[in-house]
């Protein structure tokens, strides 16, 4: 039966080789393997994967597809549902979507759906040619886009395929959002895989302009009153980071996640030819838990430091990727559970020492559904190290919010809009972190293509 | 890519570059800056806006070398573009927002030091467009330092210039000058100031003896200039703040300025360290607080 072949293994970089440079780290399947993996499915008749992905993929199908070497039928099926599967297949949880519901799970290893669909969408960015897209005739409708990433490119590339004239404004010098400043080029080629996703988007017809923030450069409103748009999309993402608020969160050594990262993946700090530098020191610690926490621990150990993980649950609440913290602890992450800062301690001049902490046990599940951690009396201790990055989690920018009339807010600082996008100003559009606060790159993808269609249905009607 | 239209040799490694980028010039209002980087390979560093002119569409930014991403910038030469020039970020100078009636009614003081002038600049223009006339007092090492005097003089209500060496107006520094001028009854209801951290310190100290409103535009670190990074961290009345998106102004009596001075230290080179000592010395400051660190 085909479930009794394991799991295909993927071929990784050596842990040790690979914790001194920033190369990918998953080599992925080859055609072979990929159709072997494939062959592995049961094709279920309720297939629970397609019910637990955020943007329902047809996963049977084009598994079923590239099980018989029909590649071009598999990216034409996913790209039905997904603008961006290399993407996917490299960042989304898995493990607890597709291959979480999958039945073969149950008693040993799921389908490898996240390495097949990035299998699939690595070799349509090679054979950009074999998947036609269909393009409605032009509308004659002009929308804004604001902000590049996930949500944004969806949301572009499904405007742009209904005909639709879309212009999307970013922020910030590269197109991508945090998929180029956030994901580290370890987990997410920039080059080869995220600006040929975006060149996909540019032949669609969407026109990038850089260097705009709205709220700032332009306003929403002057995009719809002065320069002619017909409607807004706002993906502008969650990208506020969030402190701790302890002693000494302000020595020279003490940095957010958010802007580790974006030195070293927007900036390249690690790359000697270019100019902006970052201070990674010789023991960082990164307190968190999440996907951006194993970034930056990771990203810190490349740069040869000593990298530790302080994390206030346990090793079973982690939120980030099982394969993060698996890859992590591979390249000798050290992580310290049931832990959590109290000070952050400096030296005479003003620059970090080290980090008190205090140990934690775990109480009663809070709202999340987690069980929450609990100071253990008496158990304070100090951890050296010279430089602490502070991976806590991140809330939507107000520039946007504060500049629009009309544009509700939640007490959070999200922006308010319906399951479809709407906010509450006629005409504009929102989806991904900046409604939902910080996300997964798929949720964001599945609201910017539910917005496509609203924004389409809304210019019709128009 | 931000085309350079014009470049000019303001003083010893002080620059002001006019660069066409119709998009923030129609945007542009006092007390804002860019974020800029040279090329492909550069920095996103922060400038402060010197004037700005939405009809030709283009801003003016002055520069000083301090290290490698301000030289980079100063090596270009007009019809050469600057790979990005985003803004204007930050939020625009306070008093914009006034009524006309209670604007005309303020006396304003502004301090501009070395390279700080620039930015105090479009200021004063601004207060001169809407029938204000703002004294201003300029400093700097010596008269050949001396920026912007004769853009100001056209503007300002008073031009006071200080210099180190007496080689150009009052000899000594600009906070000695401010009280010389209170000393003579003048009055005022505000003070702004914009130079090194380390005179921006001492204004906010000296005018702290009158109970004069000060405020200060902090020159923080940054790297992406919209609230991302977080880079830019600030204590002002004992509270966290982010320079790109709460300031760059604030209020001059409330700014841990120790604190944002070692900050400000934190990515500078052996290089940039002598350099920025030099400029606090050009600004007419001995102190050398924070530069150590």
């Amino acid at each position: 039966m085909a479930n009794k072949i394991p799991r295909v293994p993927v071929r990784e970089q050596d842990p040790a080789i690979r914790a001194t440079n920033f190369e990918e780290v998953c080599y992925g399947y080859d055609l072979q393997e990929a159709t072997l993996e494939a062959s592995r499915c049961l094709h279920c008749k309720n297939p629970r994967c397609v019910a637990a992905c955020p943007v329902g993929l047809q996963i049977p199908d084009f598994v079923a597809a590239l099980h018989e070497g029909r590649v071009a039928e598999a990216a034409a099926i996913i790209a039905r549902d997904s603008s961006l599967p290399s993407i996917c297949g490299r960042v989304c949880p898995q493990e607890s979507q597709c291959e979480g519901a999958c039945v073969l799970g149950i008693k040993g290893e799921a389908v490898a759906i996240g390495k097949l669909e990035r299998f699939v969408g690595d070799w349509r960015l090679e054979h950009p040619e074999a998947v036609t897209v269909e393009t409605a005739p032009p509308s004659g409708r002009r929308v804004a886009v604001v902000g590049s990433g996930p949500a944004g490119l969806a949301c572009a590339s499904d405007l742009a395929k209904a005909g639709h004239a879309v212009t999307v404004f970013e922020a910030l010098h590269e197109v991508g959002g945090v998929l180029v400043y956030g994901i580290p080029e370890f987990r997410l080629p920039k080059e080869r895989i995220v600006a040929r996703e975006i060149e996909a988007v540019e032949r669609l017809g969407v026109v990038f302009e850089r260097d705009v923030i709205v709220g700032r450069t332009v306003t929403v409103s002057s995009l719809l009153d002065e320069e002619g748009f017909d409607a807004v999309f706002i993906g502008s993402g969650a990208g506020l980071p969030r402190f701790m608020g302890i002693e000494g969160e302000n020595l020279n050594g003490v940095v957010s996640a958010n802007e580790f990262l974006t030195r070293a993946n927007l900036m390249h700090a690690y790359d000697a030819r270019y100019d902006t530098p970052i201070h990674a020191g010789e023991r960082v610690v990164v307190v968190g838990g999440g996907n951006v926490a194993m970034d930056a621990v990771r990203t810190a150990r490349r740069l040869g430091a000593e990298a530790t993980i302080v994390y206030r649950r346990g090793e079973a609440e982690l939120p980030a990727r099982a394969e993060e913290v698996h890859h992590a602890k591979e390249e000798g992450i050290r992580f310290r559970m049931l832990t959590n800062p109290v000070a952050v301690l400096g030296d005479e001049r003003g620059w970090v020492r080290g980090v008190r902490c205090v140990e934690m046990t775990l109480g009663e599940p809070d709202e999340s559904g987690r069980r929450s951690p609990v100071e253990k009396a008496g158990s304070e201790f100090e951890l050296p190290c010279d430089v602490v990055v502070m991976a806590l989690g991140t809330s939507p920018n107000p520039l946007i919010a504060s500049t629009t009339a009309g544009l509700e807010t939640t007490r959070r600082g999200c922006l308010v809009a319906t399951d479809d996008g709407a906010t509450t100003r006629a005409g504009v559009f929102a989806g991904g972190d900046a409604v939902t606060g910080a996300a997964t790159v798929i949720l964001a993808m599945g609201a910017g293509r539910r917005a496509a269609r609203a924004i389409d249905a809304y210019l019709r009607a128009k | 890519m931000f085309t350079i239209l014009e470049k000019r040799l303001l003083a010893e490694n002080i620059y002001a570059m006019k660069v066409a980028a119709p998009r923030v010039a129609r945007a542009a209002l006092p007390g804002q800056f860019v974020i800029v980087r040279a090329d492909a390979l550069g920095e996103r560093i922060p400038l402060t806006i010197a004037d700005y002119d939405a009809a030709a569409g283009s801003v003016t930014i002055v520069i000083q070398t301090l290290g490698v991403s301000t030289r980079k910038i100063c090596a270009l030469e007009a019809g050469e573009a600057l790979a990005d020039f985003a803004g204007p970020l930050g939020r625009p100078s306070e008093f914009v927002h006034l009524p006309e009636e209670e604007l005309r009614r303020r006396r304003f003081v502004f301090i501009g030091g070395g390279v700080g002038t620039a930015p105090v600049y479009p200021q004063v223009k601004w207060l001169h467009e809407h029938g204000v006339a703002a004294d201003v007092i300029i400093g700097a090492k010596n008269a050949s330092m001396l920026i912007y005097t004769e853009q100001m003089r056209a503007v300002a209500g008073n031009l006071h210039i200080a210099t180190d060496d007496g080689s150009a107006g009052f000899k000594g520094l600009v906070t000695a000058l401010l009280e010389e001028l209170v000393a003579a009854g003048n009055r005022y209801d505000e003070c702004v100031a914009i130079g090194p951290m380390i005179m921006m310190k001492f204004v906010a100290l000296t005018t702290a003896k009158y109970g004069l409103k000060t405020t200060v535009s902090l020159n923080a670190l940054m790297v992406d200039g919209t609230g991302m990074c977080g880079a830019c961290r600030v204590t002002v009345g004992g509270r966290t703040r982010f320079t790109c998106v709460e300031g760059p102004e604030f209020d001059g009596h409330e700014v841990d300025f120790d604190e944002a001075m070692r900050r400000q230290g934190m990515y500078r080179t052996h290089e940039q360290r002598a350099a920025a000592i030099e400029a606090e010395r050009a600004a007419g400051h001995q102190c050398r607080i924070g530069l150590d660190n």
